[in-house]
């Protein structure tokens, strides 16, 4: 059984339809992407996995539990983490408030997330504890937003864009985590990323959307070996 | 630092200066300082809400005027020794300064709970207007109560006892209030330093992510709406110990604008700032009136200065910018 599956998702805002009978399944354990052109419907993709744009058809289930109609909160209890465009930490917490506020164990994870842990994994946020997160640059911002995921102990994440408008060398930082640190702890992940050959180190599957369907799956050697696909629908 | 010694000098005035208005020969001045205090914990209260949790209310002074009446009530109907009606037994009310902070704050705590049920499912303006409707619901409820006086309000015929306290000396039920307005101080700030504030500082600034992090929000905001109310209700049973009366009038939203101009002027999301914001409103008050009775054209500009450029107030001006809570 699917850690989490999607069937037939549609979803709208107001009258306009977005998503057109999403189909995709992640396992437990599993780094799967999902890339696309802009617009195309990623982000409503994981806004509806998380009832913040309620899907209007289709199933979206969790270890097996239907979630679609459930509220936000009562899916990020259930397990998902989610990782936002755009990361949008707490400004006026600082990065320890930001981390500790919000940490919670519903999933019953018996080695949990703390402060520590994550300051393991990005050394940047422990020297930068007592700040404000609106103080922090980007990439660090980024990192707390990973950081104050992990800390809700996810059985599932979703990291949105997790890399964009950052430096090289941020954005390597970041994909070392996910790659040698998140995924070989058995962290099962949904990735929604622009970097092809990045992801394709990182990730198992592969999910490629366009205008609001998926429209081609494949596994990492498939993904690099397609180059007509990777040109036609991400602009590679 | 800086933010300690603020605080500091705060506390220094607030005890000293019925000492000095003692010594200067004005003793109104004790009755202002303790009107400052008792707003102060009225304005702090909101603080909780407005500046932590990012919840407009324009109906806090709704609370104030269920602790006044809570304590004017239960007074009336000792002095008559009529049954204090919707409660079970044979109850006549009570003097004890006790029982009615208990009655004042559990009241407008219920209430609090109660109405941020109902309001708190709605978000910005909604929010505002609900919370505004629900107080003048109270205010017209009180004028059209002839039991307890109804537009005219009810005389409080003496102040609450505290054994081995006599509230009726000024400087005595000064510094009860002050010791009141620094344990709520203390609580305020227990609590939004905790875990429970991060989550409320979250949902005001972000609260969807909250909710997509397993926060039930409400839950959170519900909970700082009813201790919000209690402790304008504290400050309201003490308000009608001060003036020995109870009127609609405490309850009108042009008392619950004052309040929000305090935590304007003194700094949101400070806690002490509100204070001070209490103190420099009731001080201009005096002196402005003093001058002329359309003072409000004065404050006007003043708070428009502050809003534009003084963001977190006098306590932003006196702490600095980026000082952190105080």
């Amino acid at each position: 059984m699917a850690l989490l599956a999607l069937k037939g998702v549609e979803a709208c805002y107001g009258p306009s339809q977005v998503l057109f009978g999403v189909d995709l399944h992640i396992d437990a354990g599993e780094v799967v992407t999902l890339m696309g052109r802009n617009g195309m419907g990623k982000t409503t993709t994981t806004r509806a996995m998380m009832g913040l744009t309620p899907a209007s058809r289709g199933s979206i289930t969790l270890n097996g539990k239907e979630i679609s109609k459930q509220a936000p909160y009562k899916i990020a209890q259930a397990g998902i983490g989610y990782v936002p465009e755009g990361r949008q930490t707490f400004p006026n917490l600082t990065v320890y408030e930001n981390l500790v506020a919000t940490a919670s164990n519903h999933t019953g994870t018996k080695d949990p997330w703390t402060v520590e842990r994550v300051v393991d994994l990005f050394p940047r946020l422990g020297e930068r504890a007592s700040q404000y997160a609106r103080t922090l640059s980007g990439g660090e911002q980024q990192m707390l937003a990973i950081g104050r995921a992990l800390m809700t102990n996810p059985s599932f994440m979703i990291l949105d864009e997790a890399t964009e408008g950052l430096a090289p060398i941020i954005r390597d930082e970041i994909w070392h985590v996910l790659e040698h640190n998140l995924k070989e702890a058995g962290q099962a992940i949904l990735v929604i990323d622009k970097h092809p050959e990045a992801m394709a180190r990182i990730a198992d599957r592969h999910y490629v959307m366009e205008k609001g369907q998926i429209v081609w799956t494949g596994t990492s050697e498939d993904l690099l070996a397609n180059e007509d696909m990777q040109h036609r629908y991400l602009g590679v | 630092m800086r933010v300690r010694i603020v605080q500091l000098i705060t506390l220094l005035i607030l005890f000293t200066l019925p000492f000095i208005a003692q010594w200067a020969g004005q003793p109104f001045w004790i009755d202002l300082t303790t009107r400052i205090v008792i707003y102060g914990i009225a304005a702090m209260s909101l603080d909780i809400i407005l500046g932590y949790g990012g919840m407009v209310s324009l109906g806090h002074a709704m609370f104030l005027g269920i602790g006044a009446y809570s304590m004017g009530i239960l007074t009336h109907h000792s002095f008559e020794g009529s049954v204090v009606p919707f409660l079970p037994g044979e109850w006549t009310g009570s003097t004890s300064g006790f029982v009615h902070l208990a009655a004042s704050i559990l009241a407008s705590g219920l209430l609090g709970l109660v109405i941020g049920l109902l309001s708190l499912r709605t978000v910005g303006v909604y929010f505002i207007m609900i919370t505004l409707a629900f107080a003048q619901m109270m205010f017209y409820f009180f004028i059209a109560l002839p039991t307890y006086g109804g537009e005219d309000g009810l005389n409080v015929w003496s102040r609450s006892e505290i054994p081995g306290l006599d509230l009726s000396d000024s400087m005595t039920f000064y510094f009860v209030c002050l010791g009141l307005l620094c344990a709520f101080w203390f609580i305020a700030r227990r609590l939004v330093d905790s875990r429970f504030g991060g989550v409320l500082r979250g949902c005001k600034q972000n609260e969807q992510r909250l909710k997509a992090l397993g926060y039930n929000t409400i839950r959170y905001k519900l909970i700082a709406f009813t201790i919000a109310g209690a402790g304008a209700g504290l400050a309201g049973g003490l308000l009608a110990n001060l003036t020995e009366f109870v009127g609609p009038g405490t309850m009108h939203w042009t008392k619950s604008g004052e309040l929000i101009v305090m935590v304007l002027l003194g700094g949101m999301g400070t806690l002490i700032g509100p204070v001070l914001g209490s103190a420099a409103l009731l001080l201009l008050e005096e002196i402005l009136s003093g001058f002329t009775e359309h003072w409000m054209i004065v404050l006007g500009p003043i708070l428009l200065l502050v809003v534009l450029f003084a963001r977190r107030g006098i306590y932003g001006f006196l702490a600095g910018k980026e000082a952190k809570d105080g």
